[in-house]
């Protein structure tokens, strides 16, 4: 089996930065197999669709899943006490390639970093590049830290770090790097995606798009591509969330 | 065990338990949970004569107990589905039922007679689909149309005829005795109700195509009562369906007059719950010492 439903435990929960929730819950055996870049789709309590959720961390037969309130369902989500079981489908998606060998640097924006953390940590080499709104609004630069051999920080309001957008590091590393992987918002992403094509580096880009099934099923999660010249709609679920970036159609 | 068992106009199938088309794609992606013999039959997403690529995204939105979709019948063809799908899922020991939509007569006739030579089981002419622009949903909408529509697919469909109705109408009883008298072997209701949300940010709509189908609980209400409009109206078979979550919403609906059942939104809140309403039917036919899930249709004692 690929993928299935579990009740999973939620072991410890942390709010990490105003908004921003940090959960580990009991994995099954499913789940600590799970690849980087993939995602669970998480039942919410009162709500038809299921959220869907990155996979943050794997470790120690825990599953960890940062999010930021974004709505009513990430705000129900957010008042589970420790103790309360998960309905979790997953893991689910195509995730990150990470090849032995390779120095790679992970491009995150905000609530885009999570994803990022699992797939540094089976990176041999790896540089961070993270952007935030605002100092108030950092999450996981600890955790980017013990994972890469240097982390750049920028905030959009210039109170910490670089005062700018994560292009500005990225185009001053890239030549040190083989690949970029890359997880924020879509103009963040694009204007990545072009840097990266500009030097010739391969780049994957983990897309979002609303989810109904998070299977494959029902095809309500379409992203623009062009794969071997076709244009057409893939689905986020299962051909996604990671694109290779000169796949999609922006 | 009670004998969960039913038969559609000839059609056998081992509970009355359907994936509803569109939510359950050909079947591949639910296989992982369980063997799809545990289901009725799978109406399989709708096709169309050529690939279609569907509408631009978003093409989801939630709304209170339901949701809104758009996808615009995304799906690759007649053809792929008959050489590369069916084979496949012809073998999984469930009906098959093959979902058909066309902006003509000939679309419908032609898509009715290469699947009259396939391996599927039945053919659901879904005349009600609300998220594309010509076709689909106006051949549902006037007891004229729906009676043209069945009698041109007719004489080249050898399958038994399903005709999917909209609830998008004000007279549906009327409806479905049209696609009757023209020949339909059974009717299966509802589709989506068009709907709409609108971000109050932005001022723009959820979904790109502006309008949704809504399905869900939302419409669960509105489904039983169109069914049992229709069961008063014709002698042939109902699938029912439109927002059945619980089996209790199952047995609802086929007292209300239903044969068969299919089942689609709840797809995405639990994938098991085929399985979980199948159980819960078998439990309380047990309780209630009734034998056969068919003594339930149509059972209702209506208030005089
Ligand atoms: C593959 C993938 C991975 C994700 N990983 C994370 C993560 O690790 N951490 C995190 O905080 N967020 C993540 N998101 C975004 C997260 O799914 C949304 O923020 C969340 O669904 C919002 O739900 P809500 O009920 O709070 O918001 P509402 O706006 O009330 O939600 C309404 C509906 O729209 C959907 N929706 C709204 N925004 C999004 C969005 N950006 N993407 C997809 N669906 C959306 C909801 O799922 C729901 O069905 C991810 C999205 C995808 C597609
Ligand atoms: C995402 C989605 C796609 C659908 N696609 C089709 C389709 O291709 N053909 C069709 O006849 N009905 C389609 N439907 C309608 C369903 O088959 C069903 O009639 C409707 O959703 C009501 O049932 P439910 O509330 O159990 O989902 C679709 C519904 C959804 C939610
Ligand atoms: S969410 Fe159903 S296909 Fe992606």
């Amino acid at each position: 089996m690929k993928y299935d439903t579990a009740l999973c435990r939620l072991v410890e929960k942390k709010e990490i930065a105003k908004g921003f929730f940090d959960f580990r819950v009991q994995n099954t055996d499913l789940m600590n197999n799970a690849l980087p870049g993939q995602f669970v789709h998480i039942l919410v309590p009162g709500k038809t669709l299921r959220r869907p959720i990155s996979i943050c961390d794997v470790e120690n037969g825990c599953m960890r899943l940062v999010f930021e309130i974004r709505g009513e369902g990430t705000d129900i989500l957010s008042q589970m006490k420790v103790g309360d079981d998960l309905d979790i489908l997953g893991p689910l998606g195509t995730g990150f390639k990470i090849e032995k060998g390779k120095k790679y640097a992970f491009v995150g924006g905000g609530i885009g970093t999570p994803p990022l953390l699992y797939a540094a940590k089976q990176a041999d080499t790896a540089i961070a590049v993270l952007g935030f709104r605002s100092s108030d609004a950092i999450i996981l630069k600890e955790d980017f830290e013990k994972a890469c051999s240097k982390v750049y920080l920028t905030t959009d309001d210039g109170s910490a770090g670089h005062h700018g957008f994560v292009t500005d590091p990225l185009s001053e590393i890239i030549g040190e790097v083989d690949e970029v992987c890359a997880c924020g918002p879509t103009p963040m992403l694009k204007a990545i995606a072009l840097i990266a094509q500009k030097n010739a580096k391969p780049c994957q880009i983990s897309m979002e798009e609303r989810m109904g099934c998070g299977v494959g099923a029902c095809l309500v999660c379409a992203c623009k591509t062009k794969i071997n010249n076709v244009e057409g709609y893939s689905h986020v679920c299962k051909a996604g969330p990671v694109f290779r970036a000169e796949e999609v159609v922006f | 065990m009670a004998d969960l068992r039913v038969n559609v106009a000839g059609v056998k199938f081992q509970n009355p338990l359907i994936a509803a088309s569109g939510t359950f794609g050909f079947g591949e992606e639910y296989s992982e949970f369980y063997p799809l013999s545990k289901l009725g039959g799978i109406s399989c997403k709708g096709i169309t004569p050529k690939k279609r690529d569907g509408n631009p995204p978003p093409r989801i939105a939630e709304t209170p107990s339901g949701i809104l979709n758009a996808v615009g019948l995304q799906n690759p063809g007649v053809d792929y589905f008959i050489k590369e799908e069916l084979p496949r899922l012809s073998k999984q020991g469930t009906v098959i039922i093959a979902n058909v939509a066309g902006n003509t007569y000939e679309d419908y006739c032609e898509m009715a007679e290469k699947l009259s030579n396939s391996e599927v089981d039945m053919i659901e002419l879904n005349i009600s689909c609300p998220n594309v622009k010509a076709g689909g949903v106006q051949f549902g909408t006037s007891c004229e149309s729906v009676a043209a529509i069945t009698k041109a697919v007719r004489p080249y469909c050898k399958k038994p005829l399903i005709v999917k109705l909209s609830p998008n109408v004000t007279d549906i009883a009327s409806i479905a005795k049209s696609a009757e008298s023209e020949g339909a072997d059974a009717v299966s209701l509802i589709n989506t109700i068009t709907g709409m949300r609108i971000d109050i940010n932005t001022r723009r709509p959820i979904i790109k195509n502006n309008t949704g189908g809504l399905s869900g609980a939302a419409i669960f209400p509105v489904a039983v009562r169109m069914v049992w409009q229709v069961a008063n109206a014709v002698k042939i078979p109902i699938i029912g369906m439109g927002g059945i979550s619980t089996w209790k919403d199952a047995v609802e609906m086929l007292i209300a007059g239903a044969t068969a059942l299919q089942i689609g939104t709840v797809l995405f809140s639990d994938p098991y719950a085929p399985i979980k309403i199948n159980d819960g039917i078998n439990a309380f036919l047990e309780k209630n010492g009734i034998k056969s899930v068919s003594e339930l249709t149509g059972s209702i004692r209506i208030w005089e």
